[in-house]
C-alpha cells in the first residue's frame, strides 16, 4: 500500500514538475519580452494613442493586426532571435567594469550590457531587423525611415540591403551636414537619403517628412520608425523587439552574480534602449530603474532635451506624451551633444512609468558626458557612443551616494568609434583638427 | 440657420460651393486681410482659417513653409482669434478653424470651443484628431453650437466611412487623394466612386479637397460634390502673381459655381 501510494505520489510529483516547468517556460517566455502592453486604443495610462490622419487609418489597422499576430507567434520571436544571433552578435555580453568602478572610489560593482557590439554598432539593429521580418510578413517591398544622427538610418539601410528592400531615409538637412559619414554609408548601402529643409531641419522634421511619404506610399511601403515613439503600435512594437536587451541581461546577471542588479541606468532619447533594458525588470520591485536624459548646457539654461524636467504633456507626431513645447503647444528647439538624444518627445511608455514613479529620471550635461566618455575609454578600453555616455555620466555623478555592495547595470547602447568626428570635436582634440585641415587642403 | 442649412440653401442656387483657405500670419496678417477681402468680393461660400503649428504633419511643402513662417513672425493664439473675429464680422461667409490637435489640447478642449464661438467661428477641422480621440470634444462643440468637421479618405474601409459619417456635422470633408495638401488631383473615376461611396452614408454636403486648383476642376465636380476646397493653389498664385493675380484666380474659381 505504502509503496503504491509512494509511486502514485511520485507520478503526481513528476507530473506536477512537468506542469511547473511548462508554466515556468510559459512565464519565462512572456516575462522574457515586454511586460507592459497598452490598452486597445494604444494608451499607457494617459499617454500614447493614435493621433493619425484618416488616410493612414487602414495602414495602421493592418500594422496592428500583423504585429499582434506576430507577437503571439513564438516562431516569429524565435526567427527574430535567430537572425540577431547570426547577423548581429546576439546575445551581446555583459561586461564587469572593475577599473571604471574603482576609479569612482566606490565599493560597488558596475556591469554594462554591450549593445555596442551589435552589427552597425548600436541597439538600433534590434528594432530594424525585427521590423524587417515584419515587412517580409506583410509582403511589402519598400521601406522608409527617419534619422537624426544617422544611426537608425544606417541600421535601416543595412537591413534593407540584407533583406532586399528598397529604402528611402529622411534626414534633416542640418543633420545631413553634421553627419556626412553616416550619409555616405547609407548611400553605399543603396538607400536614397532625402534632406529635409523644413522646420528646424532635424529629427522631428524628418519624422514629419517620412509620415508624408507614407501617406502616399502606404500600399507598398512600411515606415520603420526608429524608437519607442509615434502612434500605436510603434511604441509597443519597438519596445518588444528591444526587450531582447533586458531579457538577455536578466539571465546574464543571474548567471554572473546569482541575483538581479540593484540599479539599471540607460540613456533616454526616444526611449528605445531604455525600454528595451527596463521592461523585462519592471516587475522586479527591488530593481531601481534610472533613465538619463540629455542635460545639454544645463537644465537651467533651456538648452537641453530633458522632457521630464522642461517639458509638458502634449500631442504631436501622432502620440500624446511629454514634449518640449511652449505654453501654446508649439515645439521648441532641443539641444544635446548627442544627436540621438536631441528630440522633442519621449516614449509614452516611459511617460507612464515616470508618472507611476517606477522609473526615476535624471539628466547629464554635455560636459559631464565628455568626461565620462574619456574615463570609460581610459579605464576599460571601451569607446561609448555619446548617447550611451549619458548613462555613465549619471553613475559617475551619483557614485558617492551608491551604497556599498550595490550592483549597477548600465546599458551601453552604442559604440563611439564610428562617431569619431563628433567625439574628437567634443573632446576638442587639436591634432584631430590639424588632421582635418591637412586632409581638406588635399581636396 | 446652422451650417448645413446655410450650405444647402446656397446649393439651391449654385452648382457647387467654394471653400478657401488662409494660413493665419502668412505671408502676414495684412496680406491675410487682403486675401479675405478678395474672398468677400468673390462671394466665397466658406473659409477655413488655419492656426499655425510647428509640426503640420498633414500639410504639403507650401503650407508647411507658411506655418513655419507665421510662427517665426510670432503669431500667437490671440492674433489668430482676433483675425477670426474681424473676418466673421466683416464678411458674409462663415469661418471655420483648421489646425492641429495640440492647439486644442494645450488650450483645453473646453476653452478651445469657447474661443471659437466667442470669435464667431462656426466649427473646426483637425486632421490629426481621429474620432476615437475626440472624447469630450463632441459634447463640448455641441454645447457651443460648433460643427466638428469629419474627414473621409479613399483608403478608409466601408465600415470606417460609415462610422466617420455617423459622427458628421456641418458637412463631410472628403480627401480626394492619398497624401498631403498641395498636389494635383486627376478627377478620375476613383474620385467619383469615392464620393458616391461617402454619399451612401450621409446626407450632409460633401466637400472635396486636396489638389484642386482651376475652374475646370470645379466644373468637373458639378453634381458630384457640394463644396470644392481650394487651398494651396491660391496661395501659390499669391506668391507668384501677388494680389491682382490672386483676385483673378478667385474670380475665375467663383465663376465655376454657376
Ligand atoms: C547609441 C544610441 N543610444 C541611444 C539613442 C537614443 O535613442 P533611444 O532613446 O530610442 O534609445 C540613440 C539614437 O540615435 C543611439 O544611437
Amino acid at each position: 500500500m505504502k509503496g503504491q501510494l509512494t509511486s502514485q505520489e511520485n507520478v503526481r510529483r513528476i507530473y506536477l514538475q512537468i506542469i511547473k516547468q511548462k508554466i515556468e517556460r510559459y512565464n519565462f517566455n512572456s516575462m522574457s519580452t515586454q511586460t507592459i502592453t497598452p490598452d486597445v486604443s494604444g494608451y499607457y495610462g494617459e499617454y500614447g494613442g493614435m493621433f493619425i490622419p484618416e488616410i493612414l487609418r487602414t495602414t495602421f489597422d493592418e500594422l496592428v493586426a500583423v504585429f499582434t499576430e506576430a507577437k503571439a507567434d513564438p516562431e516569429f520571436w524565435q526567427s527574430y532571435v535567430d537572425v540577431m544571433q547570426s547577423y548581429s552578435c546576439r546575445p551581446t555580453p555583459v561586461t564587469l567594469l572593475e577599473n571604471f568602478a574603482n576609479s569612482l572610489g566606490g565599493k560597488f560593482q558596475i556591469f554594462c550590457k554591450r549593445e555596442d557590439l551589435n552589427h552597425t554598432g548600436a541597439h538600433k539593429a534590434n528594432n530594424v531587423m525585427g521590423q524587417g521580418l515584419l515587412v517580409k510578413r506583410m509582403g511589402k517591398k519598400r521601406i522608409i525611415a527617419e534619422t537624426g544622427a544617422g544611426q537608425h538610418g544606417v541600421a535601416t539601410a543595412t537591413m534593407a540591403a540584407k533583406m532586399g528592400l528598397e529604402c528611402t531615409v529622411y534626414m534633416g538637412s542640418v543633420d545631413v551636414e553634421r553627419q556626412r559619414p553616416n550619409v555616405f554609408w547609407m548611400e553605399q548601402l543603396g538607400a536614397k537619403v532625402i534632406p529635409v529643409t523644413e522646420g528646424t531641419a532635424t529629427l522631428k522634421d524628418a519624422i514629419n517628412a517620412a509620415m508624408r511619404d507614407w501617406a502616399e506610399s502606404l500600399e507598398t511601403t512600411h515606415y520603420v520608425l526608429g524608437t519607442t515613439c509615434g502612434p500605436h503600435p510603434f511604441p509597443e512594437m519597438v519596445a518588444w523587439f528591444q526587450s531582447i536587451i533586458g531579457q538577455e541581461s536578466r539571465e546574464q546577471m543571474l548567471k554572473l552574480s546569482d541575483k538581479l542588479p540593484d540599479r539599471i541606468y540607460a540613456c533616454v532619447g526616444g526611449g528605445s534602449n531604455a525600454s528595451g533594458i527596463f521592461l523585462p525588470f519592471l516587475e522586479d520591485e527591488s530593481v531601481e530603474l534610472v533613465g538619463v536624459e540629455a542635460g545639454g548646457h544645463g537644465l537651467d539654461t533651456g538648452a537641453h532635451a530633458a522632457r521630464f524636467s522642461g517639458g509638458s504633456v502634449g500631442i504631436a507626431q501622432g502620440y500624446k506624451t511629454y514634449f518640449f513645447q511652449d505654453d501654446e503647444g508649439q515645439m521648441l528647439h532641443t539641444h544635446s551633444i548627442a544627436a540621438g538624444l536631441d528630440y522633442i518627445g519621449v516614449s509614452p511608455i516611459l511617460s507612464h512609468l515616470h508618472d507611476q514613479k517606477r522609473i526615476r529620471f535624471t539628466a547629464a550635461t554635455d560636459e559631464a558626458v565628455i568626461s565620462a566618455t574619456k574615463l570609460l575609454i581610459r579605464t576599460e578600453g571601451i569607446i561609448p557612443a555619446l548617447e550611451s555616455s549619458h548613462a555613465f555620466a549619471s553613475v559617475v555623478e551619483e557614485a558617492p551616494d551608491i551604497p556599498d555592495g550595490t550592483q549597477v547595470l548600465i546599458n551601453l547602447s552604442g559604440r563611439g568609434d564610428k562617431d569619431i568626428f563628433n567625439i574628437a570635436e567634443a573632446i576638442g582634440d587639436e591634432k584631430w583638427q590639424e588632421f582635418l585641415q591637412t586632409r581638406a587642403l588635399k581636396h | 440657420m446652422n451650417l448645413t442649412e446655410y450650405l444647402t440653401k446656397r446649393l439651391k442656387k449654385r452648382k457647387i460651393l467654394l471653400m478657401t483657405h488662409v494660413v493665419v500670419g502668412y505671408p502676414s496678417l495684412e496680406a491675410n486681410w487682403k486675401m479675405l477681402e478678395a474672398m468677400g468680393g468673390a462671394d466665397v461660400d466658406l473659409v477655413e482659417l488655419q492656426m499655425p503649428f510647428s509640426e503640420p504633419s498633414a500639410d504639403g511643402p507650401l503650407f508647411v513653409k507658411a506655418n513655419q513662417e507665421a510662427l517665426r513672425k510670432g503669431i500667437r493664439w490671440q492674433d489668430y482669434f482676433d483675425l477670426m473675429k474681424r473676418a466673421s464680422e466683416q464678411f458674409d461667409f462663415p469661418v471655420l478653424m483648421m489646425g492641429y490637435c495640440n492647439t486644442a489640447f494645450s488650450m483645453g478642449f473646453e476653452a478651445f470651443c469657447a474661443n471659437i464661438r466667442r470669435h464667431c467661428g462656426e466649427g473646426f477641422i483637425i486632421p490629426d484628431l481621429p474620432l476615437e480621440e475626440f472624447g469630450e470634444l463632441f459634447k463640448l462643440s455641441r454645447d457651443q453650437d460648433l460643427d466638428p468637421i469629419m474627414l473621409c479618405t479613399p483608403t478608409n474601409s466601408e465600415e470606417r466611412l460609415q462610422k466617420i459619417c455617423s459622427h458628421g456635422s456641418g458637412f463631410i470633408y472628403c480627401v480626394a487623394r492619398k497624401g498631403v495638401t498641395g498636389q494635383n488631383t486627376q478627377l478620375d473615376l476613383a474620385v467619383e466612386n469615392f464620393l458616391r461611396q461617402c454619399r451612401q452614408y450621409t446626407d450632409l454636403p460633401l466637400a472635396l479637397g486636396f489638389g484642386l486648383s482651376q475652374r475646370e476642376d470645379l466644373c468637373q465636380l458639378h453634381g458630384k460634390a457640394g463644396i470644392a476646397i481650394v487651398g494651396s493653389a491660391l496661395l501659390k498664385t499669391w506668391e507668384a502673381e501677388g494680389e491682382s493675380g490672386y483676385r483673378k484666380h478667385l474670380i475665375s474659381l467663383a465663376a465655376a459655381r454657376e
